[in-house]
């Protein structure tokens, strides 16, 4: 598990890569809220694509920063989701709160 | 409906051991030749029960996690997760969606998770006893009658 943080034009991308889980997911957290602390984005964007398992923590993740981008008035993009961690997000209804974007099936 | 096989596997309650626990169920459960989407819908149960007995059973203290997995010529594939843990006093409460007794961010969809990727979840729990969870799944993706 990991976790690749980019800036540039009012965007904050992650780019997380491995298992998310509960062990995972507590340590990604701090980086994260830290970039978005420092950098105040317009966007902050959460790429799965590299991600090869997620479970409910996954959910919280997204939720907690979520939070965090609206407190400062910015939005959200979960893009690159595998079938599984997209139907564990939609189940969480994260769907209506952002933007979700499944992998694109080549 | 005939039992195949069995393994059984106690651990710490480590949170490492959630990803570990996991790819062993995965890794047993593929003998019953799996879809890919049967096999990441049971890693996805199976994380979600035994990431509840870490957290919520010992609550973050150590403790043993014992689990159980049966394969049938259903086919399908049973798997029981047992604590010692604090126990549940009201299982109809915990199991509802987004209950949680939890601060931060656990979002208490464990159990939605596992009902919604499993054909069956039945959770047994007495408080001081412990919880055990047992989660059900019929394997039907590619057919053994050729």
């Amino acid at each position: 598990m990991s976790a690749k943080l980019e800036y540039g034009g009012g965007v904050v991308r992650v780019r997380f890569s491995g298992e998310i889980d509960h062990h995972a997911a507590s340590l990604l957290r701090a980086s994260i809220d830290s970039a978005i602390a420092q950098k105040r984005p317009k966007t902050l964007i959460l790429d799965f694509g590299a991600v090869s398992f997620m479970d409910s923590s996954g959910i919280g993740l997204v939720m907690g920063r979520y939070k965090l981008m609206q407190a400062i008035g910015g939005a959200i993009r979960v893009e690159n989701l595998s079938p599984g961690a997209y139907k564990v997000m939609r189940l969480a209804g994260l769907d209506r709160l952002g933007e979700l974007k499944q992998k694109e099936v080549s | 409906m005939k039992k195949l096989n069995e393994m059984k596997l106690t651990m710490e309650s480590r949170s490492v051991n959630e990803g570990f626990s996991r790819a062993v169920v995965a890794a047993f459960a593929a003998l019953l030749d799996p879809t890919l989407e049967e096999l990441s819908d049971i890693k996805t149960a199976v994380s979600e029960a035994v990431t509840n007995a870490i957290v919520h059973g010992y609550r973050e203290q150590s403790g043993p996690v014992f689990l159980t997995a049966t394969l049938t010529d259903k086919p399908s594939v049973r798997i029981r997760v047992r604590d010692r843990g604090v126990g549940i006093a009201d299982v109809a409460e915990a199991r509802r969606p987004l209950f949680t007794t939890m601060q931060g961010e656990r979002a208490g969809l464990g159990f939605a998770v596992m009902e919604s990727f499993m054909d069956r979840v039945q959770v047994r729990s007495a408080p001081g006893k412990g919880t055990t969870v047992t989660l059900e799944k019929t394997i039907g993706g590619k057919r053994h009658d050729g």
